[in-house]
């Protein structure tokens, strides 16, 4: 494979997807201490919000120990070069947690929604667009769909306003060869002026090799986390992407000792568990699993007794997606009934 | 004089039509009136080969037939664009509105915990929430009616199928209507919504959780009690409302499962969320015949 010179523009999920694994409780001091970090270091873009988004604050999907809004006040004035992005899932946050986030001064927006359900987000799409914001359409757990599907969806996205489709791997599911062959009829069919980018989960060990694999077939965007803090086994290692694209002498403009910095010295001692690919994240990685699953099945396997691994196992025979939460504690008890354990 | 109270539906489309065969079978509603504004569509196609009487001209196709064929009753099924307009013309005419549509400018209506007083004071306009709201506001109205309730959460979950493109094209729409009547009918200080569309193949059956935050320790017996209740309500007129699981508490936190099935009257039987809507619309139609019927209020005087 051959990536020299092949620009990359990175983007730091590390206080966005980690505030998955960190259970939304990220502090402002961290997510500043972080987000300068990555500023010196020079990423380009940081994403910044609760775990499911802007509005993502609920029972369904936690309490943050901050709303949206002071965490961006409190990074986005901090940043010397760095942008920052926020997510936005419809049917979760609203038109009016976009309107909030530009006024804070989030310079790019990403609309996510499942890989098969591109219509839900035209308001969204077509207003961050309008007010001039760098937009970014986002679709989720795309190994449920095939590239004919992806394509069309993305093609929705494109037709709303959307300047960046991702196709997002968010169960850490997918396999190089699968990347190779959605991205490049993406690259193929999508206005050549429209970027792509990918987003990795490590569940399955691949987010590095997917990752090249999507850059390799014209993704320019791509997601990562320092020390790859991030929902199930995290996201794209970002130090390890950086060294990987330095070997290859890819364009990234990152400092990796500057990175390996922050991942060691400050994200490492952030976390509240090591982020591996253990039993359950391997798990969702296998079965195909909106990876924010995993600390909810490993919350409703101390409480009802029904293994991790069997209620994702399950999750994923039943076909659920991002965002259903509330199915985990209700098939927890529902296997435990049919166990007699309650 | 027959007991019962002549309809028109406006709107013939999956909405209309599922509404319409579920009239057929009322003691209190007579369907009278299809109205569309194409001809040439399935809808209308469907309401005349079942025998009403259908226009395609709009609202205004109707106006002139409201007093000669008694129409006292309206239920929107198009959209929150044109709604505000077509309830203008009809109320003025005596006509009670139901409203199906997320534009909101009557009062929300959610049967089992607020439909006797909306018949008793004759609203003229009811809306019914989004089917999110039907499926769950019950179970929020029953924990608030045992225990102050400082925080309802509802997260619904439809098959991809049965979430049409009005749905999709503002849906915000429906999180934040929903959220509105969380606090306003289902008595929490504050409420949340969230909706998921899910793809899968067969689709599944529309399911919803309800989170409620109490003030203070839950009653747990009371409030079991309440919920249980409170689905037997709901089932008299969507007979395929389950609890699956719940209410579980945990700390402050009341959690209940929920499942709807719908009757597969024109709907398949997995969109739940279109059955409870129109269930529920049909339900406020006839308590709003049965106390015309029993004196209790005075519809609107025709010459």
């Amino acid at each position: 494979m051959n990536l020299k010179d092949k620009k990359v523009i990175l983007h730091d999920m590390s206080l966005r997807d980690g505030m998955h694994a960190k259970r939304h409780q990220i502090s402002l001091d961290q997510m500043v201490d972080v987000a300068t970090g990555l500023d010196e270091a020079g990423m380009p873009l940081i994403e910044v919000t609760h775990g499911d988004g802007l509005g993502g604050t609920s029972v369904n999907y936690g309490f943050p120990a901050h709303s949206d809004e002071e965490y961006l006040t409190a990074v986005i004035p901090k940043m010397k070069k760095a942008k920052v992005s926020a997510l936005l899932l419809p049917g979760i946050g609203t038109v009016d947690h976009l309107r909030m986030a530009k006024d804070l001064g989030v310079n790019t927006i990403r609309v996510a929604t499942h890989c098969t359900e591109a219509d839900v987000s035209e308001q969204h799409i077509g207003l961050a667009a309008k007010l001039g914001m760098d937009t970014v359409g986002f679709l989720m757990m795309g190994h449920m769909a095939s590239p004919e599907k992806i394509l069309e969806q993305a093609r929705l996205m494109e037709s709303y306003g959307a300047n960046c489709i991702y196709c997002t791997d968010s169960a850490g599911y997918m396999l190089p060869d699968e990347i190779t062959t959605k991205f490049q009829l993406l690259r193929a069919e999508l206005n050549s002026n429209t970027e792509l980018g990918f987003h990795g989960h490590h569940n399955m060990g691949m987010a590095i090799a997917n990752s090249l694999a999507a850059i390799d077939a014209g993704a320019v965007r791509i997601d990562g986390s320092v020390a790859g803090l991030g929902a199930g086994a995290g996201n794209t290692p970002l130090e390890v992407l950086v060294a990987v694209l330095d070997r290859m002498s890819a364009n990234h403009g990152i400092d990796l000792y500057k990175i390996m910095d922050v991942a060691e010295d400050l994200v490492v001692p952030m976390m509240d568990q090591p982020i591996r690919v253990d039993r359950d994240a391997l798990t969702l990685g296998y079965a195909g699993v909106y990876s924010s699953f995993l600390l909810f099945a490993q919350r409703a396997e101390s409480k009802y007794g029904i293994m991790a691994r069997d209620l994702l196992v399950e999750l994923g025979r039943r076909g659920t997606v991002g965002g259903q939460e509330d199915m985990i504690e209700d098939l927890a008890l529902t296997m435990a009934k049919e166990k007699g354990l309650i | 004089m027959s007991k019962k109270l002549k309809a028109v539906i406006i709107g013939p489309g999956n909405i209309g039509t599922d509404l319409l065969m579920k009239m057929f079978r009322s003691d209190w509603i007579e369907p009278a009136w299809m109205v569309g504004i194409d001809p040439e569509s399935d809808g209308l196609k469907r309401a005349r080969e079942m025998g009403i009487k259908t226009t395609a001209e709009g609202v205004d196709g109707l106006l002139p037939h409201i007093i000669e064929d008694d129409v006292r009753i309206a239920f929107d099924a198009t959209s929150a664009y044109v709604h505000a307009e077509n309830s203008r013309k009809l109320n003025e005419l005596g006509v009670i509105m139901i409203d199906l549509t997320p534009a909101a400018i009557g009062p929300f209506c959610v049967p089992p915990v607020n439909l006797v007083q909306h018949a008793k004071d004759l609203k003229m306009n009811v809306n019914m929430v989004t089917c999110g709201g039907q499926a769950t506001i019950p179970m929020v109205a029953a924990v608030s009616s045992i225990q102050d309730v400082e925080y309802g959460e509802i997260i619904a979950t439809i098959s991809s199928k049965s979430a049409g493109p009005g749905t999709r094209k503002n849906i915000d729409e429906f999180t934040r209507t929903t959220s509105s009547a969380i606090e306003k009918v289902g008595g929490a200080d504050k409420g949340k919504a969230i909706i998921i569309i899910n793809p899968a193949e067969p689709p599944l059956m529309m399911r919803d959780t309800v989170h409620c935050l109490t003030k203070g320790t839950p009653d747990e017996a009371a409030i079991t009690e309440a919920v249980h209740q409170m689905v037997k309500e709901v089932q008299k007129y969507v007979p395929g409302y389950k609890l699956v699981n719940g209410p579980v508490f945990d700390g402050n936190r009341v959690s209940i499962f929920l499942e709807v099935e719908g009757l597969g009257d024109y709907l398949p039987k997995y969109s739940g969320n279109l059955d409870i809507m129109t269930a529920a619309g049909l339900r406020t139609a006839e308590m709003f015949a049965e106390e015309a019927n029993k004196g209790a209020i005075t519809l609107p005087v025709r010459g």
